[in-house]
């Protein structure tokens, strides 16, 4: 006998709590973008972090939105998880900044899809952020500077 | 610790989809092989054994939860000890080494170590999405989303910072796609050539299809056993295959979660923390390895999965292994993507950073006897996937692990012609493989390493 195959839905509302990294979305919100720096060493994650990995001291906030910043990878996506594929295609990058020691994943735009090269890595770029904010990562996005 | 021996196993087809079956049931066929191999039948099999280790990745792609124990069941092991372990795409090698652990600290003499996935329950996009989830859900995956892209990222750099192209990767997905032909448990058994592989759709630039594994349904099983389990196996009628296949060591390693937070750490640091003695002893690799931190490259950085290194090295110490080029005799690695294999032959010592690229182009990974279309310009020295790795075998998550120490073991056994029904696979005289499980885009890597008894 062949399988019998059915559906089965399924459906859930997180209530997702951002927790002791929420003034880096209250900041985004108000188009700063915060980092987290050791006070001691000085270390400093672009993406945020409460604790420093290395000393476990509580971090402090910076603000970097004017740093220089520019591509370290890059990509384009043209397929992606269902959430996502009606931006195909989408631009990945990873970004570095001045006198930060860790990188910051975010959106490339103002750049065409279709003319990706190794070119744009090192390429210098600024944060944009979005007129109303949905306080979520993509709330900050990246243009050619 | 006791000695540990890799004594039988199986593997159920990989396929897209297996709506034939439960997932249950497909475990069973990878069960009743590897009982099978054993001369055993499923009742005396059941008196012997101790305990499990389950191994299955996401509890969104079967929703259900506790699919663990609805396996126990199923195989007859109740209500003998058991425990789930899930590490992203190292789940099935993580379930390995805790069965290793299991019988190497005396708490049982015959482990069963079994994993599935079932990923055919969902469309492709929502499949990703599923593996996505294993990205950070504050700042990684609402802005990604994509695996795919996480990797295309990270190689985007390692083309930038060491010239590595489209075209050296390509030759892995034609070498491991060939390798398959020849391996009746694979999912894609197609000859492929480099232009195939660039010509494929474009998944995340520069990957394309041809460049990433595929969703897949399977399961696979690994008995493990202690001296006292092979007599216990033996009294009960069972046939332990010689020469015996002992697990010479295990490694693991962790990295962060967010592939941006891995550190660049200096040249000294990377001496003295990561690098291998082999490396330590070459002026001319210092040299290089100077050479390159001084234009800037740093360490892991996204180009280089950390865990992996520590895993190599930890399994290579108490392995006994100096020189992997010339110690082991076969890899089985994770290449959940063509880029990812370069990036790991880097990792695991086979070459030195930044010469991934020439090396896969090179012909040394390749077997010899088989035409690969390509014009290599060196002898095979170290087969990497012999099997087809996840590329063209497929990767249901929880299984591909053990999928990596079954054919491995029949490798090191020499019998992968018995198995296959083709001999074109058999590493001659192989004598000690590598397997290399690897989650997410580098948090947890394990490295076992398999040695026949002569």
């Amino acid at each position: 006998m062949a399988p019998i195959q059915i559906e089965q839905g399924y459906s859930i509302t997180y209530l997702h709590s951002y927790g002791q990294d929420s003034p880096w979305f209250a900041g985004a919100t108000n188009k700063k973008l915060l980092a987290s720096r050791d006070p001691e060493t000085g270390y400093t994650y672009a993406t945020p972090r409460g604790h420093d990995m290395y000393t476990g001291e509580e971090t402090e906030w910076v603000d970097i939105t004017d740093r220089k910043a520019s591509v370290h990878a890059v990509t384009v996506c043209y397929f992606g998880s269902e959430e996502f594929l009606p931006e195909t295609p989408y631009v990945l990058a990873l970004i570095q900044y001045e006198g930060v020691d860790t990188l910051f994943l975010t959106r490339l735009m103002g750049v065409d899809p279709d003319a990706v090269s190794l070119d744009w890595i090192d390429m210098e770029v600024k944060p944009r952020f979005l007129r109303n904010s949905k306080l979520k990562p993509t709330d900050v996005y990246f243009v050619p500077a | 610790m006791r000695s540990v021996y890799a004594i039988s196993g199986g593997v159920s087809k990989f396929a897209k989809a297996r709506p034939d079956k439960t997932f249950q049931a497909v475990i069973k066929e990878a069960y009743d092989e590897a009982i099978s191999d054993l001369g055993l039948d499923f009742r005396t099999f059941t008196g012997v054994a101790d305990g499990s280790v389950a191994s299955y990745f996401s509890d969104h792609f079967s929703r259900q939860l506790m699919a663990g124990i609805m396996a126990q069941d199923y195989l007859g092991l109740l209500p003998k000890p058991s425990h789930r372990v899930e590490g992203g795409g190292a789940t099935g090698g993580l379930c390995f080494q805790e069965a290793w652990k299991s019988v190497a600290s005396g708490d049982m003499d015959v482990c069963v170590a079994y994993g599935f996935e079932t990923m055919s329950h969902v469309e492709t996009w929502k499949g990703n999405e599923f593996i996505a989830l294993a990205s950070d859900v504050s700042w990684d995956y609402p802005v990604g989303g994509f695996y795919s892209g996480y990797y295309a990222m990270m190689v985007s750099r390692h083309m930038k910072e060491f010239g590595t192209t489209p075209e050296q990767m390509a030759a892995v997905s034609v070498k491991n796609h060939r390798n398959a032909y020849f391996n009746p448990y694979a999912q894609k058994r197609n000859r492929y050539t480099i232009e195939d592989v660039r010509n494929a759709p474009m998944v995340a630039w520069p990957l394309t299809r041809l460049d990433i594994c595929v969703m897949s349904d399977g399961a696979a099983v690994t008995i493990l056993a202690s001296e006292e389990g092979l007599a216990r196996i033996e009294q009960a009628g069972g046939r332990v295959r010689r020469p015996l296949v002992k697990v010479a060591g295990i490694g693991r390693g962790t990295d962060a979660m967010r592939m941006s937070d891995r550190p660049h750490v200096g040249y000294d640091t990377f001496m003295r923390e990561y690098a291998t003695e082999q490396e330590k002893s070459s002026d001319e690799t210092l040299s290089y390895y100077k050479e390159l931190w001084d234009h800037g490259t740093r360490y892991p950085g996204v180009h280089s999965f950390r865990a992996g290194r520590s895993a190599g090295n930890m399994a290579y110490k108490r392995a006994g292994i100096v020189n992997p080029l010339e110690d082991l005799d076969f890899v089985e690695l994770h290449d959940a993507y063509t880029s990812s294999e370069i990036q790991t032959y880097e990792d695991l010592g086979l070459c030195r950073y930044g010469e991934g690229g020439p090396f896969a182009a090179s012909g040394k990974a390749f077997l010899p006897g088989i035409d690969y279309g390509l014009d290599l310009p060196d002898d095979p020295v170290l087969p990497v996937n012999p099997s087809g790795g996840l590329i063209a075998c497929g990767h249901p998550v929880g299984a591909t692990g053990l999928m990596q120490a079954v054919f491995s073991m029949w490798q090191l056994q020499g019998t992968i012609n018995e198995h296959f029904g083709d001999a074109t696979l058999q590493v001659q005289d192989a004598r000690r493989g590598a397997i290399h499980s690897h989650a997410g885009t580098g948090t947890y890597v394990t490295v076992s390493i398999l040695e026949r008894e002569d």
